[in-house]
């Protein structure tokens, strides 16, 4: 086996996934997350490096997928090629609530439309997955949007190029004298 | 000739009166003599009206010597068409259905001087008549010889109209006190089928043309079929007296099939079908009409174990949304001189398992086997099965067949037996983010049958349900190459994902390098280097 000359080979991610962003979730600023979709349509909900929770030493008191009285996420289920019986999913619908030791509670979001698969419990017994790896195995949870919307459920979402010039005009607001 | 008895002679008369055919008379009076049924259906027709005409007193004599004395055809010249000079007067069975009569025979051209043609067989409505002859017995063999197929024997099928069932139901209650009174032991079983009929008059001239015998089992179908859409409604009145039977399915176009027919008929009892349907059924205005001769050889298989060398080709066609991701695909490359070899319409490709299309598959290679359906050429000695690996083999330098052979279809399952408990070793390339020295990477060799807990991989979850399964890794060695590069090899349980072990998966995949390493890895590269599958056999260069 040849030895490639590149010192840093592209991740799992970026050789796999495209990287999709909404920022300041549902008005709230700097809630931002970003959606991974696999070239086979299954799209895994994160955090964005720059959401709140990954600001400034934060940490993590607790994460809640009970998102009502009558509905767990944790309850999810799915079975077959098709993931029958898994939660349908809108934009909007919240994932989790997580709290920090601060006291500050984030909702985080679906994003897209799809099916629920999976959520990730190992960040529930291990929260510091959440902040040390928050694009791998701090994920939240993995979506199947519809065969027919697994092109069109990424048209309301920013790509990398449009991420990153939001996150540097905010900078730049931030820098200007108010 | 015909072996007829004198107690044939009640059935003859009533089954000529109601318009049978020659040989439709043979089977009902349960002739099993395979010559009686080659007779043309002019001598076959002429002899028995000679038989029927002549008197109870030489009614004992072979039939032969009957047609020498009281034909009376006699006195026609013999080279002509029977069929011009005796036929059944069509009114006959008018008045004559409960009669004792010997039924009117009329002779020569009729008076208008056109030809009169023979009447259809009310009951095979004409199977057992003009296709029966040699010139349909060469359409059948023209229509094989020119699909060019290799065989030693053949089978004939015969596919008939299900009506036929009905008409032959009904002609035998018209008959059933006559054939009884033959023989006690005689019933509606016995009744040679009209499929037999026409295989026993045809397969003769068949056997001859093609030069090959007909028997009753082959790997080589000739399937003959018999369509007569006038006469289709005879079935329906059974839907009403046997609802049951007619039960719509899927694929079949109508709910009259041959077996649910027949299936009523054993059901309706006999009033109810004589209340419902003519008997002797009427006659037909023209006879069946024959489909396409098909032919059908059944499959081939061969099996062989391949290498993969190229890291840029899927084992099987790459399509996505209807578009072509890939050129070529192992599966491909190994085909197309088979299917060339073979004549083969199609394939079904299966193996121990598959590597993703950036994997290689080193050593001995992966075992597979490969189904070719409807072969026009399927016997080949080892000789010319190792001239067709050689041509694989020719034809790209991105894969490798050996060990290829014919196998047979039993064989084929035995590839897939247990695979689960076989073992398969890999060499997989692997970078690390962080610097390490050799040390670092020693510890992995002392891990023994380290059990892991796989989620579904992400890049498979859209086509295979989430399960967790266990695995075993059954040993690992590591060969260091530079700071952040180190060879990693795996002996594992089949069915272990051997990328998601290495980079984890999101953390799917428990444990998984990166945790026993507390490193950032990734997999660059991944080598099969075994298929611990001990089949096919191996053979020697
Ligand atoms: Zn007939």
């Amino acid at each position: 086996m040849e030895i490639s000359e590149q010192k840093e080979a592209p991740s799992v991610i970026d050789r796999y996934y495209t990287r999709w962003y909404r920022t300041d979730l549902k008005g709230n600023a700097c809630e931002d997350h970003c959606i991974l979709q696999h070239s086979n349509r299954i799209c895994v909900i994160t955090l964005a490096e720059t959401h709140p929770i990954l600001q400034n030493g934060q940490s993590i008191k607790s994460i809640n997928y009970q998102i009502s009285a009558g509905c767990s996420r944790l309850n999810n289920k799915v079975s077959g090629k098709s993931k029958r019986g898994g939660q349908f999913l809108t934009e909007y619908a919240p994932l989790c609530r997580i709290t920090c030791t601060d006291g500050k509670e984030y909702t985080i979001f679906s994003c897209i439309r799809g099916r629920l698969v999976e959520v990730n419990e190992d960040i529930l017994t291990r929260p510091e997955l959440l902040l040390e790896k928050p694009s791998t195995e701090g994920y939240i949870a993995v979506i199947l949007p519809k065969f027919e919307e697994s092109k069109s459920v990424t048209e309301g979402l920013l790509n990398r190029e449009q991420y990153e010039e939001v996150i540097s005009k905010r900078a730049n607001q931030q820098s200007e004298p108010c | 000739m015909l072996s007829l008895r004198e107690k044939d002679r009640p059935i003859i008369q009533k089954l000529l009166e109601a318009g049978c055919c020659g040989r439709c008379i043979l089977r009902f009076c349960c002739i099993g003599t395979q010559s009686a049924y080659r007779l043309s259906t002019e001598d076959l027709q002429k002899e028995l009206n000679a038989f029927v005409s002549s008197t109870e007193a030489t009614a004992a004599a072979p039939p032969q010597s009957e047609t020498n004395t009281h034909t009376p055809s006699d006195d026609q010249p013999s080279d002509d068409p029977p069929s011009k000079r005796i036929k059944l007067d069509p009114d006959s069975s008018e008045d004559g259905g409960g009669s004792e009569r010997v039924p009117v025979v009329t002779m020569g051209p009729p008076a208008d001087g056109t030809e009169t043609p023979v009447c259809v067989c009310v009951v095979c409505l004409g199977v057992l008549q003009d296709f029966c002859d040699p010139h349909f017995a060469k359409k059948i063999s023209e229509a094989v010889k020119s699909e060019d197929y290799a065989f030693e024997d053949l089978v004939l099928s015969v596919s008939l109209p299900a009506q036929l069932s009905v008409r032959e139901h009904s002609c035998w209650l018209h008959i059933k006190k006559e054939v009884r009174e033959k023989a006690m032991v005689l019933d509606k079983e016995d009744v040679i089928q009209v499929n037999k009929a026409f295989k026993w008059a045809i397969q003769g001239m068949l056997s001859q043309e093609l030069k090959v015998p007909v028997v009753t089992k082959s790997p080589f179908e000739v399937a003959v079929g018999f369509i007569h859409p006038d006469t289709d409604a005879d079935c329906h009145f059974l839907a009403e007296a046997c609802s049951d039977c007619f039960k719509p399915t899927k694929n079949k176009e109508s709910v009259f099939t041959r077996m649910a027919v027949v299936k009523a008929l054993e059901k309706i009892n006999d009033k109810r079908f004589l209340k419902e349907y003519p008997c002797p059924p009427m006659r037909p205005q023209a006879a069946c009409v024959a489909q396409d001769t098909t032919c059908l050889h059944v499959s081939a298989f061969v099996a062989g174990r391949y290498n993969k060398f190229s890291r840029t080709l899927p084992q099987t066609p790459w399509v996505i949304d209807g578009e072509r991701r890939m050129e070529s695909s192992v599966e491909e490359l190994i085909v197309a001189p088979l299917l060339n070899a073979f004549k083969s319409d199609s394939f079904n490709f299966s193996s121990s398992g598959r590597e993703d299309v950036d994997v290689r598959t080193l050593g001995n290679g992966r075992p597979f086997a490969m189904e070719l359906l409807n072969p026009h050429r399927s016997k080949f000695n080892k000789m010319e099965v190792r001239r067709i690996q050689e041509e694989i083999n020719q034809s790209t330098d991105k894969i490798r067949v050996r060990d290829l052979q014919m196998v047979s279809r039993d064989a084929m399952s035995r590839m897939k037996e247990g695979e689960e408990e076989k073992t398969k070793c890999y060499s997989a390339l692997i970078w690390t983010q962080k610097a390490i020295a050799d040390e670092d990477i020693k510890f992995i060799a002392n891990i023994k049958d380290l059990e892991i807990a796989q989620k579904t991989p992400l890049r498979v979850l859209h086509r295979r349900p989430l399960a967790v399964r266990q695995r075993v890794i059954h040993s690992m060695s590591t060969r260091y190459r530079d700071p952040h590069h180190f060879t990693l090899q795996l002996k594992t349980q089949a069915g272990t994902y051997i990328k998601e072990f290495v980079h984890g998966d999101f953390g799917r995949t428990k444990p998984n390098l990166g945790q026993l390493m507390k490193a950032e890895v990734d997999i660059l590269e991944l080598d099969v280097e075994s298929v611990d599958v001990d089949w096919p056999p191996a053979i020697p260069e």
